[in-house]
This record gives structure tokens, sequence and C-alpha cells, in this order.
């Protein structure tokens, strides 16, 4: 085995870290937006809202990730292709693996996600929003101004372990071939039937990763936090 | 859609094949791992720095990585070492890593036992140091005070943490159907949608009975919850 050719393996894998971060960046696009429209509808007083809220975080949070996952990406090609067909074209189409992905873990982290900011919210002192009517706010100026900064600093702890769990997660999308790095480290150790090496290789890159989030994540729990009393117990 | 599919006797069996796979995995894993994270969790709690640091890198490697590299590592990368395999035919314990049951439960008690351990360790760092206090004050030993008063009650404090752990473990056993040869409730599903090509049916009943598995378990966890920690329960007025 020439260098040159184990090197190109580990530069795949680095490749495939770019995909991952894509993924997990992507998802948590999705689930921050999910997580956020389901808190609030949690919170609110509409009836029909907060049992269709309820479902959608009981649920997702009931099924393994990988079941879904399959499920959207093998039934939605199918199911796109009967809508198709229904439509009267003779086309089929597959769907992205990329696309299959994200919607699944954005989907499942957005009903996590949810029960982080319900949380934060609840957290937030109730005179801040009644301070907030008595200057006249409407309700989308006490949520933009009032509530979602003040949030943040409630939030971040889950918010910090959802996406380290998020991040782990997307090692999921290599099963449904989407060349991520967990999916290079496979083909990688398929072809040179060295797989302890670039297993390896991967996981401290997940490691790498994870670090880096978690320094990141305190600089900013750090900032928010300014101005709060820290009690210290023991 | 075509559930009658799913009546077929075969399929049925397989379904069920897949769920006694599912649980087993869970309960070994859950029982391996249980016994690790208390040990973990202790040695997390003692003076001896180095003994901290060796068992907070292990925690902090296998809550770091996937789980699914962590299985890959285990199944394709131990199996592939040459020291291994020229053991796994005859020398114990090494004949187990050709099992791929084993390989999965092993690498299910490592992760759950990391996550496990941190969370006990921060139960047993939160006792009341009065309650510690009381206990040195009637002579009772180090190892004493851990095993009479601060494990029972920090055991207790984690029930409900403890009770998400066991739900989310659930879950990731379905990462077993990675490894070939092994049918857990999700290769059930998946072998039954290559061979009907009926992913929704296939998949849906899967996820029903995933889900069906974790409210028994969540409501099992709220029994012990009403019956272990009863007395931080909040006091109703009528008394």
């Amino acid at each position: 085995m020439g260098f040159d050719a184990v090197s190109g393996y580990y530069f795949s894998i680095l490749q495939g870290s770019l995909i991952s971060v894509a993924v997990a960046l992507t998802s948590l696009a999705i689930a921050v937006v999910l997580g956020l429209l389901a808190a609030v509808a949690r919170l609110s007083h509409h009836r029909p809202s907060v049992y269709m809220a309820t479902a959608y975080t009981t649920v997702m949070r009931g099924i393994p990730e990988l079941v879904l996952m399959l499920l959207v990406f093998y039934g939605g090609t199918m199911g796109l292709n009967e809508l198709l067909k229904w439509l009267g074209s003779s086309s089929s189409v597959d769907i992205n693996p990329f696309a299959a992905g994200t919607l699944t873990l954005g989907v499942i982290y957005g009903a996590y996600m949810s029960e982080t900011f319900r949380g934060a919210i609840l957290a937030i002192p109730a005179g801040q929003a009644e301070a907030a009517h008595a200057f006249g706010m409407g309700k989308w100026q006490l949520f933009f101004r009032i509530i979602l900064p003040q949030m943040v600093r409630y939030a971040l702890p889950g918010f910090s372990n959802n996406w380290l769990v998020l991040i782990k997660a997307t090692a999921l999308v290599s099963l449904i071939g989407l060349h991520d790095m967990t999916y290079m480290a496979k083909q990688a150790s398929a072809a040179t039937r060295q797989p302890f090496v670039f297993l390896l290789f991967t996981a401290l890159l997940f490691l790498l990763f994870t670090s880096l989030s978690l320094w990141g994540l305190r600089k900013l729990n750090n900032k928010y936090s300014l101005g709060s009393k820290r009690v210290i117990l023991l | 859609m075509k559930w009658d599919v799913l009546a077929q006797p075969d399929n049925l069996a397989l379904y069920g094949e897949g769920i006694v796979t599912t649980l087993g995995l869970l309960c070994s894993s859950l029982l391996v791992g249980g016994v690790l994270a208390l040990l973990m969790a202790i040695a997390l709690t003692q003076r001896w720095a180095w003994l901290r640091g060796l068992v907070g890198i292990y925690t902090y490697v296998f809550r770091g990585t996937p789980l699914l590299i962590q299985v890959y590592l285990i199944y394709y990368g131990l199996g592939q070492l040459e020291w291994i395999q020229a053991r796994w035919d005859e020398v114990w314990p090494w004949t187990y890593f050709k099992d791929p049951a084993f390989c999965a439960v092993l690498a299910l008690s490592l992760n759950t036992a990391a996550y496990t351990a941190e969370m006990l360790a921060g139960a047993i760092r939160e006792t009341n140091p009065g309650e510690i206090e009381a206990a040195q004050a009637f002579g009772m030993s180090h190892w004493q005070v851990m095993w009479h008063v601060i494990l029972p009650s920090a055991l207790r404090r984690s029930l409900p943490a403890y009770g998400n752990e066991v739900v989310m473990m659930l879950q990731t056993t379905s990462l077993a159907s990675a490894v070939p040869s092994l049918i857990d409730l999700t290769s059930a599903a998946s072998r039954v949608y290559a061979k009907f090509y009926l992913p929704f049916e296939a998949y849906l009943f899967a996820a029903l009975i995933y889900l069906l598995m974790t409210f028994t378990l969540s409501g099992f966890f709220k029994l012990l919850e009403n019956r272990y920690l009863a007395f931080s329960a909040p006091r109703s007025s009528t008394g």
C-alpha cells in the first residue's frame, strides 16, 4: 500500500467531514425553527395548536432517528414517484439523501429543541411580558424584543446538549448513502481492509467537532450570562 | 397501502424476532452498562485525581463520538486486528468478538456507561452535605457513608434522568441494525421493505412498535418515581 493511496483516503474522509458539518448545520436550522414554533404553540392558549405541538414532540421523541430516516428516504422516493405517476408524468425521481437526512434530523431535533425552548420561555419572569404589554407592545414585538433575547441564556445549556447529540447523529446519514465522513471511512476501510485506523481517524474528527462546539458554547454562555448571579453550592 | 402484507405469518414472526432482539440488546446493555456506570461514578467522586482523570477521559471520548462509529470500531475494527484474529478461534474471551450480538452489546454498554456515569456522579456530588456530616458524626467510615447514605439517595434522585437515558437507549439499539446478521426491530423492517418494496408499511409499523415500547418504559419509570421519589413530591394542601 503506497503512502499516497493511504493519504488519499484520509483526504476523502476530511472532504466527507465538510458534508457532515453541512448536514449538522442545516438540520440545526430546521430544528431551531420547528422547535421555536412548537414551543410557542404549546404555550399558546389555542387548544388545537397545543394538542398538535404536544403530539409532535411526544411522537418524534419516541421513534429512533434511523427508522424515521429510512422511512423518509425510501418512503419519500416512493411517495414522490406515486405522485408523479398520478400527475401523469412517466419520469421517476430519487429523493436526495442530503434532503432526507437533514429533514429527518431537523424534525426530530426540533422536538427536543422545543422542550428546551419551552422551559426557557417559562423561566422568564412573567413580569417581563406584563411590562411589555403595559408599554403597548404587540405579540410579535413582545416575542422578538423581550422573550427571544432573554430566553437565550436559559436555553443555552439544553441547546448545547441537543447540538452535541445532533452532531453525532449525523453519522446516520452514511446509512442512506450520503458521502459524509462515516461513509468515506467505511469505504476506505473496505478498500484497504484496515478499518481500525480510518474509523479511529473519523472518531477523532468527531471528538474535535464536539470539543470545538463545547468551547464555543461555553464562550457564548459566559457572554449571555453576564450580569446574572451565579450561586456556588458546597 | 398494503397493510395486509404485514399480517403474513412469516413477516409477523420477523417483527417478533426483531422485538425480542431489541429488548435483549436493551436489557443486557443496560445491565452491563449500569454496573460499569456505578463503578465509574464512584471513581469520579473520589479524592484521587488520577482516577478521576482516567474515568473523565473515558466518558469524554465515549460521549464525544457517535455510537455508530463505536459499533463499527468494535465490530469491524477490533475484528480486523491480527492480534485478536489469532486468538478469536480458541482463546477466551476473544472468541466473543466473532459474535455480532456480543459486539453490539459491548458498544451499547460502553456508550450508556459513559452517559450514566456522569449523570450518577452529578447526583452524588449534589448530595446534601448535612446528610454526609450526620453520617460522619455517627462514626461511619468513607465507604459506609457511600453505601448507606450517598448511593441510596443519589440513585433515587437520578431516577428521572435515568428514565430518559433508558428511553434514549431503546432508540439507539436501532443502530445495531448496522451490524449485519443481527435482526433487531429496525433490520426486521428493512428486510420486509426489501422483500416487498413497501417502505411506508414496513417502517411505520416498526415506528409504531418503538413508540409503544417508549410509552411503556416512560410509564414504568413514572411508577418507579412515584414509589422511590415520593419523599420529594410536593405535599398536597389537604395533607
